[in-house]
């Protein structure tokens, strides 16, 4: 995990006539990629130029999907729902980003500088990433007992005398779907900046140390800096998820909120695949638009 | 750093214990529900101790068959492992030496890992559905009116899912095939090639017993993430549901505590792959550290 050997992704052994197997080698997985993923995206843009009607897609260049996703977005009194749908898609981003962020780079410092041997840190690093060889839908299940409105949460509140109704905004809320996502993908955050923190030459902080500098300043001028790339990648990680998701925000916001995904998955359940498809091409720039301003800080193809 | 147990230690220490019980408090209390009683709800206290609710999910859960939901995903949770491990070791390899395009290679295969799963899931929904499109002219212009009654879609679980899990499990190959190689010692190879192997025996008795843990790794990933995943499939899968998806589904129709039943059975069969997975690894590794001493 924290070994930093130069990357191979370029060549180690030039050798003639082995460029050929190393071709061969990669053609497996160069197919898929370009099946399964290449041509479903150039589909994708491609369809969302096309007509349809009840039954099927009809070929054509029209810009009718996106004009109807954009439809009514010109009042501005009143916000359209392309626009609400994707406020409340940001805003779960953000909050998601922000608290994922916070918890992954504290256990991640407890890991990294505060466990001393590194077989407890092994051992506890793997005990954070268990959970997530877990069915999302099952950790997402498993809050209903504890916040339900006759939940474990509310019968101790209301036991204790602390409300005198059950409270219920604990599910099928905005809390609960940032809740859940915490609570699924942390991990992501976890598992990057706890890589970037292994890799920083501990000398670095003894020379802060040896400087006079408070444990906050090493903090901040010494671990933030040089964990930059693990908080960057994590940060991919988690916002794309969030940006796309519909499962988490179905399950846990009870159906009723809105989410990019959401629009996108219930479009093509009625079959008006180019309307989902602008979508997505819309998603896909504006996730895209966010990794390339994240990207501008770090190199992540150095960092691996 | 830090030789003295400090203030700073034992917050730190009390947050690392408070997340981990938010990880798991969740998944304990479903677990402990699912062994209630016949008269058991969804919410505590617990009523009563039984396998009750398990007995009731093997009858199946109204109009889902859960049995064939269950069989369905362990099938595709194989095929996806070994497609995975087989590429991804095959993929390392090349990334070794000079690979014309390995740059765009490897961005494709980063960007999969990184694009929302909606998007791609609708993507080769599409493609399947243009494909069936394309049978079907084809079969009309040829004159198989027959065929063509029958022919359903070229959407399933071997084809369009298959495909869908592995733009998911391969990036995370690829990467783990990275990080061994960026350790493996080429030396050893060498050696082997100076004492006349071919590539074939050099790959087969040198390098596949060393990266032999981190490819049952691999494995592993492939499966337990093709297990449990929905968002990729959902729009790529065609007529019939994996487990995951049934379960997404159910969690707005069953009302008892059947489903926590079904939660604490599929849980088990994850720590179970992966307790086999990790055990093998380490008695492959132990093996091959026997191998060295003797």
């Amino acid at each position: 995990m924290n070994t930093s050997v130069a990357p191979t992704l370029s060549a180690v052994t030039p050798e003639p006539g082995r460029s050929m197997a190393a071709w061969w080698q990669a053609t497996p997985l160069t197919l898929v990629f370009v099946v399964f993923f290449l041509i479903p995206l150039a589909l994708i843009l491609m369809v969302s130029f096309w007509d349809f009607n009840e039954y099927a897609l009809l070929p054509d260049f029209t810009f009718k999907n996106y004009i109807s996703v954009f439809d009514g977005c010109g009042n501005t009194t009143d916000m359209c729902v392309t626009f609400k749908t994707y406020l409340s898609t940001f805003k779960f981003s953000f909050l998601v980003w922000l608290i994922t962020l916070v918890i992954g780079f504290t256990v991640s410092y407890f890991l990294a500088f505060y466990v001393r041997s590194s077989g407890v840190q092994t051992l506890l690093f793997v005990l954070c990433t268990i959970p997530f060889w877990t069915s999302n839908v099952i950790r997402m299940i498993s809050w209903m007992p504890l916040l339900g409105r006759n939940g474990l949460v509310n019968q101790t509140l209301v036991g204790m005398g602390l409300v005198n109704t059950p409270i219920e905004w604990l599910l099928f809320s905005d809390f609960s779907v940032v809740l859940a996502f915490v609570h699924l993908y942390t991990m992501f955050m976890i598992v990057p900046i706890f890589n970037s923190m292994m890799r920083i030459d501990r000398s670095l902080i003894e020379a802060a140390n040896d400087s006079g500098a408070s444990a906050w300043q090493t903090l901040w001028n010494v671990i933030v800096p040089l964990s930059r790339t693990g908080i960057i990648i994590g940060s991919i990680f988690v916002i794309t998820i969030v940006m796309g998701d519909f499962v988490t925000i179905g399950v846990m916001g009870g159906q009723q909120i809105a989410s990019v995904g959401k629009i996108i998955q219930v479009q093509t359940s009625y079959l008006q695949f180019p309307l989902a498809a602008a979508n997505a091409v819309i998603l896909l720039s504006l996730v895209l638009m966010i990794i390339w301003a994240l990207t501008r800080l770090v190199d992540i193809r150095k960092e691996l | 750093m830090n030789n003295n147990r400090t203030a700073g230690f034992w917050f730190l220490a009390l947050f690392f214990v408070a997340f981990v019980l938010f990880l798991y408090g969740p998944m304990l209390v479903i677990v402990v529900l699912s062994f209630q009683g016949p008269e058991g709800g969804l919410t505590f206290p617990l009523r009563g101790l039984s396998l009750h609710w398990f007995v009731k999910l093997a009858e199946g859960l109204g109009v889902v068959d859960i049995g064939a939901a269950l069989k369905r995903s362990l099938g595709l949770g194989a095929a996806v492992m070994a497609f995975t491990v087989l590429f991804s070791v095959l993929a390392g390899l090349a990334f070794r030496k000079k690979l014309a395009g390995g740059n765009a290679l490897f961005y494709v295969v980063v960007a999969s890992l990184i694009m929302p799963s909606i998007i791609v899931s609708l993507g080769i929904g599409l493609e399947f559905r243009l494909l069936d499109n394309g049978i079907k002219w084809v079969l009309e212009a040829l004159g198989f009116t027959t065929t063509l009654e029958e022919y359903g879609t070229s959407l399933g679980l071997f084809t369009s899912a298959l495909g869908a899990h592995l733009t998911w499990t391969l990036p995370f190959g690829l990467l783990i095939m990275f990080a061994v190689f960026n350790r493996f010692n080429p030396a050893y190879e060498e050696a082997a090639r100076d004492l006349g192997a071919t590539p074939w025996q050099g790959f087969r008795h040198v390098v596949l017993p060393l990266i032999a843990p981190s490819v049952v790794g691999i494995g592993m990933f492939g499966f337990t993430l093709s297990w449990d995943e929905i968002a990729r499939t959902s729009q790529a899968i065609g007529d019939v549901n994996t487990l995951p998806l049934e379960l997404q589904g159910l969690t707005t129709t069953v009302t008892t505590p059947s489903i926590y039943a079904l939660g604490t059975v599929t849980t088990l069969i994850s720590l179970v792959v992966m307790a086999v997975a990790v055990g093998l690894a380490w008695g492959l590794s132990r093996k091959q550290k026997k191998g060295h001493h003797e």
